[in-house]
């Protein structure tokens, strides 16, 4: 894909892959870098209680390629004032306003919590921050965090980590037809095809960390992951034929009569 | 007078189970290759290829209980050693050069020794030093694990040591610890005040059937992820080592046996973090490690000071793994896991 044809936009800056990638649960620093560099990825996510500025040599912030958009995330915040902590002291690391929110105060399912994501989006963006909230596949909460200010908004597609694939696909599509930011597709996708189907419905992107990180071989997993958002994107800007439940013919039975 | 049984003991004693399928996985002749390569689905699915590395930091061995097993015991005559607040501090900056962000304050039972107030202290000093601390203490029926969640406290670990109310009276013979119900039910004060991160476990080698133990681990596990959601559970299953106690198991658990009810917690207990200390030798806590561990403890020194001060005081009990941190972490990134220091944030 032509990065400048179809770039994303978030809060005002174009990126040109569809794929956003995490770096949790490698098996090593130098296999996520790889990795990260095969998705082709502009943006990474990087949990902030991962980071620790105290010890560079170990730290994972220095095995994000260069060039590549960090977009911290607040993974581990139980509720919004810990998510608004979190946020301000990745703004202190990275210098950016840009946050991946999530609350998750249920640690058995990592499901986000809508009430206080809501709430530390409005605070975070009252602040100035550049907001992209992991949320429930609700489109009511999508509409709340999209008037907050949210810069996207971030729908699950299954359980975090449990690679099912778009369990979500009927709420993804309410979200993506009324949506007026970015709709990522984050958590549960499990194989590239998944992918593709998030995109094939008009998710502007898709967000991908346990099914490469878990991979037997992790950087042959993230280029195909690549490789699927990108067909998946093509598939939903060619206008897929509409699905029906008897065969039609490929030329029109009533031609003659033109 | 002993406590009331707590909301867990009023389960166990209903007979209803949440987690009965691990019956089946403890027995014997299981396919142990098949169970073992199951579980290590399970942890690379939820946990990846991560190890969370973590210290114990023993604070004192003072004692007023008296437990047949424990180095630690009140009848004892060996050196006892409570470090003041800023002797912590000095042992847990050793721990944080090893490396180490997550540490667990561990203690005897002896509440003047080792009060409220001074662990309150202890987290207060401790907490702009290691964003992650957890304690192994007695157990509190105040407002204690309120004030310590209020100074910064992340976790508590409280092992049962064996579910089986007969031998629990006979090898807790004196001491608070003695009140089989008033230990059982701490983690739910723990919970209620606010505790993130509760550990349970049991003390293999205690109980004739330690397979019932891990059962009862692994509904204690699951029955706490249902009542307390905000809670993260974490398990462990030591083995009896060699302690000044003189203490012999009465059954003792096999490496395969140990093995299969690792494997089977893992199952049963996908979400739960398992926890594996320098108790076992490092050739099981590396093979452990590619089935079901995700929490290591590294380098560890059992008693107060240890780590600054080695050999001033009775330690709690022989470490059999006695590579250092540095050491262990390179096992994990050969064995193609990363070993994760800082998996945490101060929560104050």
């Amino acid at each position: 894909m032509n990065s400048t044809a179809d770039s994303i936009e978030i809060a005002g800056r174009a990126y040109g892959s569809r794929l956003l990638v995490g770096t949790g649960k490698f098996r090593s620093h130098q296999v996520m870098r790889d990795a990260l560099v095969a998705s082709g990825a502009d943006i990474v996510t990087v949990a902030l209680r991962r980071v620790d500025l105290t010890n560079p040599a170990e730290d994972i912030l220095s095995f994000v390629p260069p060039g590549m958009t960090l977009l911290p995330n607040t993974s581990g915040a139980v509720d919004a004032d810990e998510a608004v902590r979190l946020a301000r002291l990745g703004r202190a690391a990275t210098g950016a306003d840009l946050v991946k929110l999530e609350v998750t105060p249920d640690p058995r399912t990592l499901a986000p919590d809508p009430i206080h994501t809501l709430r530390a989006a409005e605070r975070l963006v009252a602040e100035g921050f550049t907001v992209l909230p992991y949320c429930s596949a609700d489109p009511v909460l999508c509409r709340h965090l999209e008037e907050a200010g949210c810069a996207t908004v971030m729908p699950l597609g299954a359980w975090i980590g449990s690679n099912r694939g778009l369990r979500t696909r009927d709420a993804i599509e309410v979200i993506v037809s009324q949506a007026g930011v970015p709709v990522v597709v984050d958590a549960g996708l499990g194989v590239p095809s998944d992918a593709a189907e998030a995109m094939e419905i008009g998710a502007a992107a898709v967000l991908v960390n346990t099914a490469i990180a878990v991979a037997s071989d992790p950087v042959a997993m993230a280029r195909a992951f690549a490789l699927a958002t990108e067909a998946g994107r093509l598939g939903f800007l060619a206008g897929p034929g509409a699905v029906l439940d008897v065969a039609e013919a490929s030329s029109p039975l009533t031609g003659f009569l033109a | 007078m002993s406590a009331a049984p707590g909301l867990f003991a009023q389960h166990l004693a209903s007979g209803s189970r949440l987690a009965s399928g691990i019956d089946a996985l403890l027995e014997p002749g299981v396919d142990l290759e098949a169970l073992a390569v199951r579980a290590r689905e399970v942890t690379l699915q939820r946990f990846g290829r991560a190890v969370r590395l973590f210290a114990p930091l023993y604070v004192s061995n003072a004692c007023l209980s008296s437990c047949t097993y424990c180095g630690f015991s009140k009848g004892l005559d060996v050196a006892r050693r409570t470090l003041t607040v800023d002797q912590v501090v000095e042992e847990a900056s050793a721990l944080v050069d090893k490396g180490f962000r997550h540490l667990l304050l561990v203690s005897g039972e002896h509440r003047i020794e080792v009060s409220a107030d001074y662990l309150v202290s202890c987290v207060e000093a401790l907490r702009g030093l290691v964003p992650s601390i957890a304690i192994e203490t007695q157990t509190w029926s105040d407002d204690t694990y309120t004030r310590l969640v209020d100074a910064g406290l992340e976790g508590v670990v409280h092992y049962q040591e064996t579910y089986d109310r007969t031998r629990y009276a006979e090898t807790h013979v004196a001491g608070w610890k003695r009140d089989y119900d008033r230990r059982l039910a701490s983690t739910e004060r723990a919970a209620e005040a606010g505790v993130r991160r509760l550990g349970v476990g049991a003390l293999l080698g205690l109980s004739a059937d330690w397979r019932a133990d891990v059962a009862t681990v692994a509904e204690h596990a699951v029955w706490l992820q249902r009542h307390y959601w905000r809670t993260e559970v974490t398990v462990s299953l030591p083995r009896i080592k060699p302690s000044a106690s003189g203490f012999q198991p009465l059954v003792p658990v096999s490496d395969a046996e140990y093995v299969q009810a690792l494997s089977a917690l893992r199952v049963v207990a996908p979400e739960a973090g398992i926890v594996l200390s320098t108790r076992e030798p490092a050739v099981l806590r590396d093979g452990l490690v590619r089935i079901a561990v995700t929490h290591m403890s590294a380098g560890s020194s059992t008693e107060p000071g240890g780590y600054l001060h080695p050999g001033e005081a009775q330690e709690q009990f022989a470490v059999s793994d006695e590579r250092s941190p540095a050491e262990v972490a390179t096992m994990l990134k050969a064995a193609g896991y990363d070993p994760v220091w800082k998996d945490s944030f101060a929560l104050k």
